[in-house]
């Protein structure tokens, strides 16, 4: 069984066809880009997956099993995070409880159990520090645990949205154009960061770029979208030799 | 030792105002006004939940605080009191010394449910529009109370006093001094843990960004339900509170003015600040028993300084931060949750 399938996704904005028959196929531990120039509906594609919004027509599988209709937090919790084109962490919390706050995917306790501090909401929060913990040391972030995220530098905070998204032991990691707003050396860095967590916690990674460098560094298979329709996909070689990716993004030579 | 030392200054307190009130010492204004810090503590700290942490705008706070206490009045009267609207009492009056605890719970319960009204709309809509609907709210629980004439009406409702008296009857102590602050203590705790536990910081992180909380795994719907619901139970229970402290309700005493004092104390002590909401209570219920000799015209003071302060402290005393965060050393004796050190 594939570990993620997109079938025949189509989605309407109005009378605005925003998608149209997506497909796609996860064996398991990919690393596929989703190009095209602005406006394609790149993170369109990406909100459907996550529930954001309900595809008109089509259906998200993962390990089999339908997402339709779901809620994102229970599409989070059956395996699959993302990180957002604009940075969306929780400015006025600190580093540590964005990542703490994450846990609430899969919490072991109730409400109940809070108010009266049973064993069971200790156990289960100091579980959650701990991960925590594991997590901010893994990706080098345990210096700015106690500082306020929006205190941090642009690509410390992107570090910190991938951290806060692997807490949630994903099967799937989505990246909105992690390398937007970033210079050449944190591009640099970034390509390490995703190739080392992608082997580090065996991850199948699904990526929107714009910035071609890094696309055609990373990806090993590449899909090109324009107005919604999926206009080519395959190696990266194969993408830049194709003509209909050059017209998308250059436009049509007039004879 | 260092983390009971909030306790031991609460329990001091505690002992104090009860000791005093029990011989005497201080006179009944004293102690009515001592019990009124208390009720606004909890409206205050409720509201500061919705309002403070989870960044909605919440302004009809008075109608859960009407629910309460017409709930609670209404149960305690019909128990223990012999009278014209129910008949004669169902219990023995002085049970009351024993059962109103629960009474009062039970007021805070159906004002918990009466927060639905406004957790529901809140799945769909949010801001402005959110505000507009708590004022409704607010308006809905009073006009209804109004129109029933039954429990009164417009004219208000009373009886609890002959409540009060029957536990009097149980012990001669200051029975509403002691159910007041021991339910200002469990607020504080309810809402401390609440907020310092992993679910409860989900309702920050709706404030913070709604549409990523939802994603990275969020369940907003039962987070706002949650602190909705919370909110106004405990208002409902200040609602209790207070109606057996008075020993008579109207409808007048839960309109937008009363929900505005509970805004001016959030607002003034900081949002998102437990001990911010704290001390507003305190500094401001104390304000308004000064400010007395000024008849209406404190209301020309209290809102000049709630512009000035929105002029010079947009965030409150205490916006987003608690008093150990601004006086480092009252660590040494409040103590705090060593954050990273606990996680790593």
């Amino acid at each position: 069984m594939p570990l993620f399938e997109v079938l025949g996704l189509t989605h309407f904005f109005g009378g605005l066809k925003a998608v149209s028959d997506f497909n796609l196929t996860f064996e398991g531990g990919e690393l596929v880009g989703l190009i095209g120039p602005n406006g394609a509906g790149k993170t369109t594609v990406f909100n459907l997956v996550c529930g954001v919004y309900h595809p008109t027509r089509g259906e998200v599988r993962i390990e089999g099993r339908s997402l339709a209709r779901l809620y994102p937090h229970q599409v989070t919790a059956m395996g699959i995070a993302r990180t957002f084109q604009n940075i969306r962490l929780w400015p006025e919390m600190t580093v540590l409880d964005n990542i703490r706050v994450a846990h609430n995917y899969r919490l072991s306790y109730r409400f109940l159990d809070v108010i009266l501090q049973t064993s069971r909401y200790r156990t289960a929060e100091q579980g959650i520090d701990q991960r925590a913990g594991e997590v901010l040391e893994i990706m080098g972030l345990r210096d700015y645990a106690e500082e306020l995220a929006k205190n941090l530098p642009y690509g410390l905070q992107r570090k910190v949205e991938i951290a806060r998204a692997l807490v949630i032991r994903p099967k799937l990691l989505l990246l909105d154009e992690p390398s937007a707003g970033m210079n050449l050396g944190e591009k640099e860095g970034l390509i390490g960061l995703i190739r080392w967590i992608r082997k580090e916690f065996n991850l199948t990674i699904w990526l929107i770029e714009h910035e071609m460098r890094v696309v055609m560094n990373l990806c090993e298979k590449i899909q090109v979208l324009d107005f919604g329709e999926t206009i080519a996909h395959g190696t990266p070689e194969e993408i830049q030799g194709n003509s209909r990716v050059v017209e998308a993004y250059l436009g049509k030579e007039i004879d | 030792m260092r983390q009971y030392g909030l306790t031991i200054l609460a329990f001091l307190f505690f002992v104090l105002a009860v000791g005093m009130s029990w011989a005497g010492t201080l006179s009944s204004y004293i102690q009515l006004v001592l019990m009124f810090v208390g009720v606004n503590i909890i409206m205050s700290s409720s509201l500061n939940l919705v309002n403070g942490y989870m960044g909605e705008f919440s302004c009809g706070h008075a109608g859960f605080m009407a629910v309460g206490a017409y709930t609670a009045s209404l149960v305690s009267v019909w128990c223990f009191t012999a009278g014209s609207v129910f008949g004669p009492n169902l219990l023995p009056p002085a049970w009351a010394a024993v059962l109103f605890p629960f009474i009062l719970l039970f007021g805070g319960l159906m004002a918990a449910l009466a927060g639905l009204l406004v957790a529901v709309p809140s799945f769909r809509t949010r801001g402005d529009y959110l505000a507009i609907i708590t004022l409704a709210v607010n308006y809905i629980v009073k006009s209804a109370i109004e129109n029933i004439q039954p429990i009164g009406g417009a004219r208000g409702f009373m009886g609890m006093g002959r409540v009060v008296n029957g536990m009097k009857e149980v012990a001669d102590i200051p029975w509403m001094m002691i159910w007041t602050w021991i339910f200002v203590f469990l607020t504080i705790l309810l809402i401390k843990r609440f907020v310092s536990s992993t679910y409860g910081k989900g309702i920050i992180a709706i404030r913070e960004d709604e549409i990523a909380a939802e994603i990275m795994g969020v369940n907003t719907r039962r987070a706002k339900m949650v602190a909705f619901m919370l909110s106004s139970g405990l208002a409902g229970l200040a609602g209790g509170l207070f109606a057996h402290i008075l020993g008579y309700i109207n409808p007048g005493s839960f309109g937008i003015m009363k929900s505005t004092e509970a805004l001016v104390m959030v607002y003034l002590g900081g949002m998102g600040s437990l001990s911010g909401s704290v001390l507003s209570a305190v500094f401001f219920t104390l304000l308004l028993e000064i400010l007395r000799p000024l008849q209406l015209y404190k209301w020309v003071v209290v809102p000049l300084i709630l512009i000035l302060l929105m002029l010079f402290r947009t965030e409150g005393l205490l916006g987003h931060r608690e008093l150990t965060d601004v006086f480092p050393r009252l660590k040494h004796i409040f103590g705090s949750r060593g954050k990273i050190d606990a996680a790593l």
